[in-house]
């Protein structure tokens, strides 16, 4: 198990080197002077040589390249052309935000995802497992973007239940940070009333986010939870007279889990990718929303920086399930 | 007796003797696809949004709005029996707006699926066939790629290349095309150990035959399966990058980018991100279920799930 949590680290690492390199291609593979790209649609000659020289983007590629990745290992992503403050900064801000809006949307989809996965698999072609099986095919063909601005036209707008937009409202003070993540600092600083905002703020993003996730961890599920039921080892069970509730639950339930757990760390850094949908359309101030505004701005570095940040998350996610999946069966420690 | 023997003597078998086995797999395909509600209604939806693809100029009520034509005398009518998804802020009928954008999107689909496939399917048997460096080479750029959720990559280069429904279009190509290529990488590592392969091989066949006669037409039921979902993700994908404002600009008429210009009319003029928006949705939700059809139809093993 050591060698292989070893070998995954250090294929960890490679990639996120690849990565690194890869960003720094389309940089400068790009058709287009990078100089013009950093100095935004506006600028004169004049400035673009002067951000020519002060990036260093007059010198050959090859030490362009030892620069930035160098930069990068000590943490340096550049500036922000529109705030002109270290991009390092900024998404120290932002990604709280995001990591909050993933976290609670992963939760929403694993607490409906698995149980009715579950549901359709013991009442298989029966009236819930059609429901479910149209509410799981839909779920994936959904653009995210209309069906949060449908939700925002329903119960924000027509019924008022819920805010339309933002993280807390403009009145509403945010709690001390301890963890940035508002939900539980609110919790931990007993500011109850914060923590109903934030809550009633991040729900419709959250349900969007969580959609198509909860669609494929639920398909997935009912999958296995099929095929586990039909094993030697549940029809004995059946035989021995356990109660069917605490076969499904808790004998079948368990091996179907393991696909299943595939499919949940799959999808996290999938969210992650998404959230450049949901936080635009819900004015949510995290890393997508930074993402999205300084593409449109022409601004690259932070672009640059997001899609680090996400390849991050999304290859240390893929890591620790791996490492779950070989923990858990050891036949696969050795492929 | 002899009469007999002179009509087996001449006997030439039609086509549909010779075809005789190929025939009925056919019709098994067609009844267990047919018999398929979700499958049909997949077939159907794709069917109708090919038809306003082709005929979409001919068929729109007004085709002079989707040119950017602007009526300001009508402008962001409800829907009604003359306009039945109401107009937009320039007065331009929706429901015509929406008909011609399938065919953008369809063509946004199937450079993008042509382009994953062309580039990921040659790359996958090579490196499933060849293994070795090669094999090792390619996986891992394929690996690098798909270390980062696809959107937020697509995002960074069309940042890079500039805004634009070409550039969106390149941008996902990037994305998508190691999809292909671990798809088939892994039937490949299969199809090789086969016996018909390892014969073709003792014969003396070369590589390239084998690869396009033995690997390739057995790879042929999961890359037709994956293509068909594709078309429906990747026409996701660009509405999606239409809709940040990064794809197609308005006036052009992509069903992401009426969206975008939509929002900022809300709440008071629902029904003009609402029509685009189902039109995307029906899209894909109809290349899902025809995929998801075809994958029950092909692969025996799906079946009964």
């Amino acid at each position: 198990m050591l060698t292989f949590t070893f070998r995954k680290i250090a294929v960890l690492v490679g990639t996120m080197l690849g990565l690194a390199a890869l960003t720094f291609l389309i940089t400068n593979v790009a058709p287009g002077d990078p100089a013009r790209l950093v100095a935004g649609p506006d600028a004169t000659n004049d400035m673009v040589e002067t951000i020519r020289q002060e990036y260093g983007l007059d010198r050959p590629l090859y030490e362009q390249f030892a620069i930035y990745m160098g930069d990068l290992l000590t943490g340096d992503l550049g500036r922000s052309i529109v705030s002109t403050r270290p991009v390092v900064d900024e998404l120290m801000r932002y990604v709280p935000a995001t990591l909050e809006l993933v976290l609670v949307a992963m939760v929403l989809g694993i607490l409906v995802g698995v149980p009715f996965g579950m549901l359709s698999a013991v009442y298989k072609d029966r009236f819930l497992d059609q429901v479910t099986r149209i509410f799981s095919i839909s779920g994936v063909a959904l653009p995210a973007f209309w069906f949060g601005i449908l939700l925002q036209l329903f119960f924000a707008v027509r019924l008022e239940w819920l805010p339309v937009s933002g993280r807390l409202p403009l009145t509403e003070l945010p709690p001390e940070p301890i963890t940035h993540l508002l939900l539980v600092d609110s919790l931990l600083r007993g500011q109850f009333e914060t923590f109903w905002a934030a809550l009633s703020h991040i729900i419709l993003p959250a349900i969007v986010l969580s959609f198509p996730c909860l669609a494929s961890i639920l398909r997935v599920n009912r999958a296995e939870m099929i095929e586990v039921l039909q094993s030697d080892h549940i029809v004995a069970a059946r035989a021995h007279g356990i109660s069917s509730a605490r076969i499904v639950t808790i004998y079948a339930l368990k091996n179907a889990l393991l696909p299943t757990l595939a499919m949940i760390g799959l999808r996290f850094g999938w969210m992650l990718g998404s959230t450049v949908l949901v936080e635009t359309v819900f004015d949510w101030p995290g890393i997508g929303l930074y993402a999205v505004s300084s593409a449109l701005a022409s601004d690259f570095k932070p672009v640059v920086g997001v899609t680090l940040v996400i390849g991050f998350f999304f290859m240390i996610t893929n890591t620790l399930v791996d490492l779950a999946y070989a923990w858990i069966d050891p036949r696969l420690r050795r492929a | 007796m002899s009469a007999e023997l002179q009509s087996t003597a001449v006997h030439v078998p039609g086509f549909r003797e010779r075809h005789a086995s190929t025939i009925r797999q056919w019709r098994l395909y067609a009844h267990l696809f047919t018999s398929s509600f979700s499958s049909m209604l997949g077939l159907g939806l794709v069917l109708l949004f090919l038809i306003l693809a082709v005929f979409g100029p001919m068929l729109a009520p007004y085709p002079e709005d989707t040119m950017g034509a602007v009526k300001l005398g009508q402008r962001l009518l409800p829907p009604s029996l003359e306009h039945p998804f109401g107009t937009d802020e320039m007065g331009a009928d929706i429901l015509s707006r929406v008909i011609v954008g399938a065919r953008t999107s369809l063509w946004i689909g199937l450079v993008i699926t042509g382009l994953g496939a062309g580039i990921g399917v040659p790359l996958g048997i090579i490196a499933g066939y060849k293994g070795g460096f090669i094999r090792a080479a390619i996986m891992r750029v394929t690996d690098l790629f798909l270390a980062v959720p696809g959107l937020a990559l697509a995002l960074a280069i069309v940042a890079a290349l500039g805004p634009g429904i070409t550039n969106c279009v390149i941008a996902l190509a990037i994305v998508w095309w190691p999809g292909y290529v671990r798809l088939v990488e892994a039937k490949t590592l299969s199809i090789k150990e086969e016996l018909h392969v390892e014969a073709a091989r003792a014969l003396g066949a070369k590589t390239p035959w084998i690869l396009r006669k033995h690997i390739l037409p057995n790879c042929m039921t999961p890359i037709v399966v994956k293509a068909s979902m594709d078309m429906g993700m990747a026409i996701l994908s660009a509405a999606s990058l239409g809709f940040i404002g990064l794809g197609a600009k308005p006036p052009h008429p992509e069903w992401g980018a009426m969206i975008s210009v939509a929002r900022t009319y809300m709440p008071d003029w629902w029904w003009y991100s609402a029509f685009p928006g189902l039109a995307i949705f029906l899209t894909v939700l109809g290349f899902n279920l025809l995929g998801d059809g075809l994958r029950d139809i092909l692969d025996p093993r799906s079946r009964g799930r």
